[in-house]
């Protein structure tokens, strides 16, 4: 028998009326403005417990700072940082980019191996079994050691701290994306294959899809990690990089310095988490949508 | 004309006995229930049949074994993808054979009305109500163009009322297209009021406890004899599964509880 579709009326008919919705449906009409005045109070709200808490904690520093006769190359003032960063923002900025790229390249070299590693150990469950006794070894290997030792091996260039960053964000994206696949409802994957799709089809219509929110919640966990591991990298050794300067400034007895060069990375590391929501917001907008309300056509039902 | 044929199909997981050999026919454009208790194998007859797994016994499809892609399968929950919209689930089943996306809905989107999904085709799925969803499934599920439907308890996770108005579209649409069809289903009303025969399964191991054929006219939902009608087979049914006798006494709603 062969499955067609003339479309017939009788009660039929009368039911599929009742199903038609009778206002456009949510795809269809505009959605609520994003930045418009009610996103804006609300993320006015969101945000300012958290802000406010931060000006307090920043004017506690400078009052102790002016007030409790501490000499600045102990506990400088939190204005002093800002003006002394100013004053050497050339040399501030010619040490960011050399952290930039190798957060970037190392972070880069982290994803591709982590999706290719976990897609062949999705498919070679030996290989799982054989791989993450060492992956798990590798996490707990204490930075400080190791850093100095991939820098004597493998120089002062951008190699080692590649494999810095790599080595600590890897493993938070090799376990993210293991899970993600593991969490495909059973459902579908039994569909899919009554469907008459292989393994590799599977894979890639249900497996991969299914982990991203598990990739992306790896995402933002591993990419603040990736800035203090190449800052760590550097710090073992390097020509150029917020690591080397923060070491030298505070050889240099400019705590000032050091402070600032800190305020810089964890700048990149929030610019860099932002930027990891805001790609998830564009590579899962079903995810949004989920959170609006439902639609319930007239109230009527099914 | 017989299509679907099962001989003394068994199959154990282990020690445990799921299946202790379950015979059955579907005819072709003939829907048919299997009922039983929760728990009972009813999936893993599903399963057998999509060649998720392997048992003993015969099967046959038009007369030759069984060869896998026959089946058009609506499972349980929806399992529609949430990271596709409506439109790209309904096509799902087009593309893993192979045709491409584009003529893929365009021959899915026609058929939106008739589902009463018509306006949703970009909406996320997590925009619909649930029976919705499930027209949405059952959709994703007929555009197969597969010789047979298997409903896996399509209904099972909705609420009452919605189930109760999704058993009504059901029987409309199936009285308009007639789909072979074999549906699980632990629902006795479900099943007396969707099919023209009913399997009823004993608990696990499973085995063939009887046979019921629903000779009601349809649409099954007009009138109110019909509905004591139906009624009658539906309190056979469930004696037959709660293993009773059926009662003597005019009021046998009295004796459910004993």
């Amino acid at each position: 028998m062969a499955v067609s579709f003339e479309p017939q009326r009788g009660a039929m008919g009368q039911v599929s009326q009742a199903g038609v919705p009778s206002r456009p449906p949510l795809a269809c009409r505009p959605s609520p403005p994003l930045g418009g005045r009610s996103a804006l109070t609300s993320a006015f709200a969101k945000f300012f417990p958290a802000a406010l808490a931060f000006a307090l904690l920043l004017l506690a520093w400078e009052l102790y700072a002016r007030l409790g006769g501490i000499a600045p190359t102990v506990l400088p003032a939190p204005s002093r940082v800002l003006a002394q960063a100013w004053e050497n923002r050339t040399a501030l900025a010619e040490n960011t980019l050399p952290t930039i790229r190798a957060t970037l390249a190392g972070f880069a070299c982290s994803l591709i191996a982590a999706f290719v590693l976990s897609a062949l150990v999705d498919f070679l469950a030996p290989l799982r079994r054989a791989l993450f006794p060492l992956l798990i070894a590798s996490q707990t290997l204490p930075l400080v050691a190791i850093a100095p030792l991939v820098v004597l091996w493998f120089g002062f260039g951008l190699l080692p701290k590649i494999l810095l960053v790599a080595l600590v964000t890897f493993f938070p994206m090799m376990v993210a994306l293991v899970e993600g696949y593991a969490a495909t409802s059973a459902e579908i994957s039994q569909m899919l294959a009554a469907m008459g799709a292989g393994r590799w089809r599977i894979f890639w219509l249900a497996r991969l899809p299914s982990a991203l929110p598990y990739f992306f919640a790896g995402l933002r966990i591993s990419i603040t990690y990736a800035v203090v591991g190449a800052i760590f990298a550097e710090y073992a050794g390097a020509a150029k990089g917020l690591g080397i300067y923060m070491l030298s400034a505070k050889n240099n007895f400019r705590p000032d310095l050091v402070l600032a060069a800190v305020a810089v990375s964890s700048a990149l590391t929030l610019a860099l988490f932002g930027l990891a929501v805001l790609v998830q917001r564009f590579a899962m907008p079903w995810e949004r949508a989920g959170r609006d309300r439902k639609v319930e056509p007239s109230g009527r039902r099914p | 004309m017989t299509r679907l044929e099962l001989r003394d199909v068994r199959k154990s997981f282990g020690a445990l006995e799921v299946l202790a050999g379950v015979s059955l026919d579907v005819g072709a454009g003939e829907f048919v229930s299997i009922l039983g208790p929760s728990g009972a194998g009813k999936s893993t007859l599903f399963q057998l049949l999509t060649g998720a797994i392997r048992g003993e016994g015969e099967m046959r499809f038009d007369g030759a074994p069984l060869d896998g892609a026959r089946f058009a399968f609506m499972p349980q929950r929806d399992a529609l993808m949430p990271w596709r919209r409506v439109i790209d689930n309904a096509t799902l089943g087009l593309e893993v054979q192979g045709m491409k996306r584009r003529a893929a809905r365009e021959r899915v989107a026609p058929l939106f009305a008739e589902f009463g999904l018509a306006g949703f085709e970009r909406a996320w799925p997590a925009e619909l109500s649930g029976g919705m969803r499930q027209r949405a499934a059952l959709l994703r599920t007929v555009v197969q163009q597969r010789d047979m439907l298997l409903l896996d308890e399509p209904f099972g996770a909705l609420d009452a009322l919605t189930r109760a108005a999704m058993q009504r579209w059901l029987e409309g649409m199936w009285r308009s297209h007639r789909w072979t069809a074999l549906l699980i289903t632990h629902d006795v009303r479900e099943a007396v009021l969707l099919s023209d025969r009913i399997y009823v399964l004993s608990a696990r191991p499973a085995r063939v406890m009887r046979e019921v054929a629903v000779p009601l006219p349809r649409p099954r939902t007009e009138s109110a004899a019909l509905a004591r009608e139906a009624a009658a087979i539906e309190a056979g049914i469930l004696d037959t599964l709660l293993g009773q006798p059926t009662p003597i006494n005019d009021h046998p709603m009295e004796n459910r509880n004993d």
